[in-house]
């Protein structure tokens, strides 16, 4: 485990210090995906919310993993299950470094983002949340932060409160304190809106949370990808996010929490390598965080993962940030310009995110006909549908980057709205 | 490669932004919901019935162009015809936007609807273009629970 966690501090200090320029054709190449055309044109994925693309290193690593080491973890005493089980763990002392976690047992490896926020309602929502307490979540939340917190609400008789958000598509901080109270046993919030792109005040509401010792869960979905996440920073008590929207595979993802709630918490499954010993009579359960990985875990996906999170180091995450956010003033820039186009959700601070709606061209539409001109855009509800009603659309048209777009993407966007015009007349 | 032109011709852009018997049946003998979850598509047909024909037809609702054109035409064309008659046309424009259809076959029994045949070209729109009609079903057999295209 320390010798895991020593490579990988070495491999970090000579790029998370990179001051180069960015050189985004460089980045482009390493990503054979967006080679290729579409209906006969150029590629232009701008649908990195839904989920992003991957590098060749991540690709092969995957592939040499299962070339290689492929064998089961924690078990057998051969070579090939202690070669597994160090590149399993040495993904998780780079999402540990990653997020500046205190321990890499705070890390739990789950199939993503959903299944993270599942297993908090499930194990410390179902031992913590009674009858006639309250869970705090907000307007702008994906379903995935909306449906676990209602079922649990439903069963344990619970109140869902939902932080309303103003025109701008911003929390509502005061009314977001004035929801806290003694009844309150938990806060569910994202960090990016998926659907507007809001970058949410986090430090400012767990340290809002803490003063009534209310837990504070931040769906990390859309920020871990785009922005620095500092979890000791934040001194959020769990953080959710997936590999596949941080350039690794799908099917993986990352529970943090702190390890005085995580060890706190009953087991979410039940399985093998979760447990010390079985009898009939007594299970013990393992110590964290396997107590929270019943089950032979994705392997392959966490070397994917690892190998992902060196490739963003690699770059420098601030960098990407530094990157994006030039590229969405350009694009809110662009877009606005053209005429007819809406845009849904203008928070002071964005991140990622252009979503908006072009006279009374319904998404759908859009959608069509930009992939006729090779553009890869979301059409739809982006699963918030509640921020939809709030904003009174049955559905957005999303354009969503990552660290390999370009202006010249925006540009492509702005002549295919001005297709869309074309067709509709 | 497919054209937009074949997708988006005039008659769908026209019926999508002039959509014909857009109102609510007050007092409608049946009724049914008919949704897209995938996009928010969202339809409501009113029937009215005379014996085993339908005398009177109308929908309300949203969606994009070609759902909304296609729930357009179908109230046009069903008007007057009985169950029969329009679980046929519903069958024929099924196949015809599934792309089961011989090009060069005649189907006199879908008249205006034929402008629909390059939706075959775009399968992520083929639900946009059924959603009317199943729930035009769905109001036709009483179902009382929304119909759902996923």
């Amino acid at each position: 485990m320390s010798i895991a966690a020593n490579t990988v501090t070495r491999e970090m200090h000579p790029f998370s210090v990179a001051l180069a320029p960015y050189d985004v054709e460089k980045v482009r190449r390493d990503f054979p995906i967006l080679q290729q055309k579409i209906h006969g044109k150029p590629l232009v994925y701008l649908d990195n919310a839904a989920t992003t693309q991957k590098p060749q290193s991540v690709i092969d690593a995957i592939s040499a993993y299962y070339q290689e080491d492929n064998s089961n973890v924690h078990r057998g005493v051969h070579t090939l299950s202690e070669r597994a089980t160090e590149q399993y763990e040495r993904a998780r002392a780079l999402v540990q470094h990653f997020i500046n976690a205190a321990d890499p047992s705070e890390i739990i490896f789950v199939r993503g983002t959903t299944e993270a926020i599942n297993l908090v309602a499930q194990s410390y929502g179902r031992k913590n949340v009674g009858r006639g307490d309250e869970v705090v979540i907000t307007a702008l939340e994906h379903h995935s932060d909306i449906v676990p917190w209602q079922m649990l609400c439903e069963e344990k008789g619970a109140r869902l409160r939902v932080v309303p958000i103003n025109e701008r598509g911003e929390l509502r901080l005061d009314e977001y304190e004035k929801m806290l109270g003694p009844k309150t046993k938990i806060v569910a919030v994202g960090h990016i809106s998926n659907a507007l792109g809001t970058l949410n005040p986090i430090r400012k509401m767990v340290e809002l949370a803490h003063r009534w010792n209310i837990p504070v869960l931040v769906d990390g979905a859309q920020a871990a990808p785009r922005i620095k996440v500092d979890v000791r920073e934040l001194d959020c008590d769990f953080y959710a996010f997936s590999s596949h929207k941080l350039y690794g595979p799908t099917g993986m993802g990352v529970l943090y929490g702190k390890a005085a709630l995580l060890n706190a918490m009953p087991p979410y499954q039940g399985g093998g390598d979760m447990i010390s010993s079985v009898t009939f009579e007594k299970t013990t359960y393992n110590k964290l965080p396997h107590k929270f990985e019943a089950g032979t875990p994705h392997v392959a996906g966490a070397v994917g993962l690892g190998a992902a999170i060196e490739y963003v180091n690699h770059l420098g995450i601030e960098n990407i940030a530094a990157y994006e956010h030039e590229l969405l003033k350009y694009a809110t820039e662009a877009v606005s310009a053209v005429p007819g186009v809406r845009l849904i959700g203008t928070a002071r601070e964005k991140a990622g995110v252009l979503s908006f709606v072009f006279e009374n061209i319904h998404p759908h539409d859009i959608g069509t006909i930009l992939d006729q001109e090779g553009i890869a855009i979301r059409t739809g509800h982006h699963c918030a549908q509640p921020v939809m009603q709030i904003f009174g659309v049955p559905a957005t048209a999303r354009a969503s980057f990552g660290l390999y777009n370009t202006r010249a993407d925006v540009d492509a966007l702005v002549a295919g709205l001005h297709k869309v015009r074309e067709v509709f007349g | 490669m497919a054209d937009l032109r074949d997708l988006y011709q005039e008659v769908i852009l026209e019926h999508s932004k002039q959509p014909r018997n857009f109102r609510e049946l007050t007092g409608a003998e049946r009724k049914a919901e008919g949704y897209n979850p995938l996009c928010g598509d969202h339809f409501t047909v009113y029937l009215n019935m005379d014996g085993d024909a339908i005398r009177d037809i109308a929908f309300q609702g949203s969606g994009c162009a070609i759902s909304k054109a296609s729930a357009s035409m179908m109230t046009q064309s069903l008007k007057g015809k009985t169950r029969a008659e329009a679980d046929k046309i519903f069958h024929r424009f099924h196949d015809l936007v599934t792309g089961q259809t011989h090009p060069n076959g005649d189907q006199p029994e879908l008249g205006k609807l034929a402008v629909f045949s390059g939706v075959h070209e775009f399968p992520a729109r083929v639900k946009c273009a059924t959603l009317a009609w199943h729930t035009l079903n769905a109001a036709l057999e009483g179902t009382q629970e929304p119909v759902s295209t996923e």
